[in-house]
């Protein structure tokens, strides 16, 4: 069972307090953007094997939305942070990197 | 390849069935194909058989990273239907139900195609509204279907509760020549056939890089060495992210887990397919007795081919009401595998940015009814570098162009 820590009200959130919303951190893209920036914001994804960031929100907690970094594969959690900012932070990435080693690094394949 | 008969038990019976054959043979691969399709699942190995079958080409390899038919095509649960909204899913569907009843007489191999009919049951006013509106769309589309009252269902299935506090019955979309098949038997079958025209099944073999020069695909790497190639088809549902991120470009697409369940096996007490998209959960009987039991695919990205655990407790609850027989029944197994969900719940047959390679996947949580239509078509885009009428409108532009193929409705649950 997934279980996820909410960077807001920090409670140990398991799966069914939760709601997953997708990739983390797309560049969003709207009216008067190219054809093909709009698909890649709508569609395209990264759907990686192993490493992946990801918006959830504790939806039967605190309602609020963060991200977190898990992996796909084994399911191990990296880590959760808050969903004000655009990127990860540098040092959940550097941990990642450190049990990862083979991991090309965020945002690699964009 | 000898065939299979009557003839041939009672032959084998008074050998001692010493005489059976290998159903296929287990070749190292050679230097270089014609095609390289990726992926032994229904799908790739239907690709293969019409390719051989309605073209003529026979040097193919089937690369398969585990065993043929051990993905998505053996881990589902059979349901074959074709009655979908919009009219290129219909087209595609039906094509493969059509070829559905006659596959056991074509690949020589008992497939048990059961046409037992299949209802998906409307309770709620907005279902009711949304079948009625897919039954007159597949009387246009030539698809035989008809929107059927309460007792009807009740006749149909008399293990049925209709009138449920929550939920009742009030009315279901039936396809009396829906029903279901025998997944392993499936790819097992096309699996002989191909063997028998000449292509090679390259079992436990990974593919783990796409190589191309000047644009043009050229070759794969595979865990048994590069293996080169004049087309390369792909066709490995879950993982084809993995497969277009080596040709460098992405996919409209997330991998997820989906999951079934078996009982332990009853005597027959249900003859059709029942599927009840509202509350979730669909339900039919195998031969062998066993009620096998499906619902809703996890929420996030996943390649670990298990599924959520609370995920099993809500597909039995959600058929409780409509079957109070389940809450008695003993589960037996459970198992998942990873499916391939677009943007707008349809596949997608495709050219991709690198020449010569194509992509067939996205079938998502309802791909093993589409096996054979899904097949003829691929290996007519792959032959012909274009697609054909079957496949024109499942390109990858269509998300750019805006022009979705939207059965989120009809797909509805995961099955
Ligand atoms: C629990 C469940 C229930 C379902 N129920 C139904 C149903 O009732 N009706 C229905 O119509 N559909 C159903 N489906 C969907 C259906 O199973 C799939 O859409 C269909 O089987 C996909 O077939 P495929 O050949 O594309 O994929 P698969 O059978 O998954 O084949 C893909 C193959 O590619 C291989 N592969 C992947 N990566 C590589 C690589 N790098 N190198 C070499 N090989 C590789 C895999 O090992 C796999 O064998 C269900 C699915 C699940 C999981
Ligand atoms: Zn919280």
């Amino acid at each position: 069972m997934l279980i996820l820590e909410c960077p807001y009200c920090g409670v140990a959130a398991e799966e069914t307090e939760l709601a997953a919303g997708g990739e983390a951190h797309l560049t969003r893209f709207g009216p008067g953007s190219s054809d093909d920036d709009f698909e890649t914001y709508m569609f395209m994804r990264e759907n990686p094997k192993g490493v992946n960031f990801e918006r959830w929100r504790h939806a039967n907690g605190c309602g609020k939305w963060f991200h977190a970094a898990r992996c796909t594969m084994t399911l191990e959690v990296f880590g959760t942070y808050s969903a004000q900012t655009y990127e990860p932070p540098a040092d959940l990435i550097k941990a990642i990197k450190k049990k990862r080693p083979d991991w090309p690094g965020y945002g690699a394949h964009k | 390849m000898r065939r299979y008969s009557a003839f041939a038990i009672a032959r084998e019976a008074a050998r001692y069935h010493q005489g059976w054959e290998r159903a296929w043979a287990a070749p190292e691969p050679k230097k270089k194909y014609d095609v390289i399709i990726v992926g032994a699942g229904g799908h790739g190995l239907a690709t293969a058989f019409y390719l051989g079958k309605n073209f003529g080409i026979t040097n193919v390899a089937i690369i398969e990273k585990g065993w043929l038919g051990g993905g998505n095509t053996g881990r589902n649960t059979t349901i074959i239907r074709s009655n979908y909204l919009q009219d290129p899913s219909a087209a595609i569907y039906e094509k493969a139900r059509s070829l559905y009843e006659t596959m056991s007489q074509d690949l020589n191999y008992n497939v048990m195609f059961s046409p037992r009919g299949v209802m998906m049951l409307a309770q709620t006013e907005s279902e009711i509204r949304g079948y009625q509106r897919t039954a007159h769309a597949n009387a246009y589309q030539g698809v035989s279907t008809e929107f059927i009252s309460p007792q009807r269902v009740k006749e149909l299935c008399p293990i049925m509760n209709i009138d449920g506090p929550r939920y009742p019955v009030l009315g279901a979309l039936w396809q009396p020549r829906g029903g279901t098949a025998r997944h392993d038997a499936v790819a097992w079958g096309y699996a002989r056939a191909c063997s028998d025209m000449g292509m090679d099944i390259i079992q436990k073999c990974e593919v783990t890089g796409v190589r191309s020069e000047g644009g043009k695909v050229v070759g794969v790497d595979t865990s048994k060495g590069a293996i080169d190639c004049n087309k390369l088809a792909v066709v490995v549902a879950g993982h084809s992210s993995d497969l277009a991120q080596m040709a460098g470009f992405r996919l409209p697409m997330e991998s997820v887990a989906l999951q079934a369940l078996v009982s332990e096996p009853i005597k027959p007490c249900m003859d059709v397919v029942v599927m009840a998209n509202t509350v979730h959960g669909y339900m039919s009987q195998s031969d062998k007795g066993e009620m096998v039991i499906g619902g809703g695919t996890d929420a996030f990205n996943n390649y670990t081919q298990r599924g959520s655990f609370h995920h099993i407790e809500e597909t039995v609850r959600a058929l409780v009401e409509t079957f109070p027989m389940v809450s008695r029944l003993k589960m037996l197994r459970q198992w998942g595998g990873i499916v391939d969900v677009t943007g707008d719940r349809s596949p997608i047959i495709t050219k991709t940015p690198v020449q010569n390679m194509f992509i067939n996947a996205g079938w998502g949580t309802g791909g093993f009814k589409a096996i054979p239509g899904s097949g003829w078509a691929m290996a007519e885009l792959v032959a012909k570098g274009e697609p054909g009428p079957l496949s024109a409108e499942f390109g990858m532009n269509r998300f750019i162009e805006g022009r979705f193929i939207d059965e989120s409705v009809a797909a509805g649950v995961a099955h």
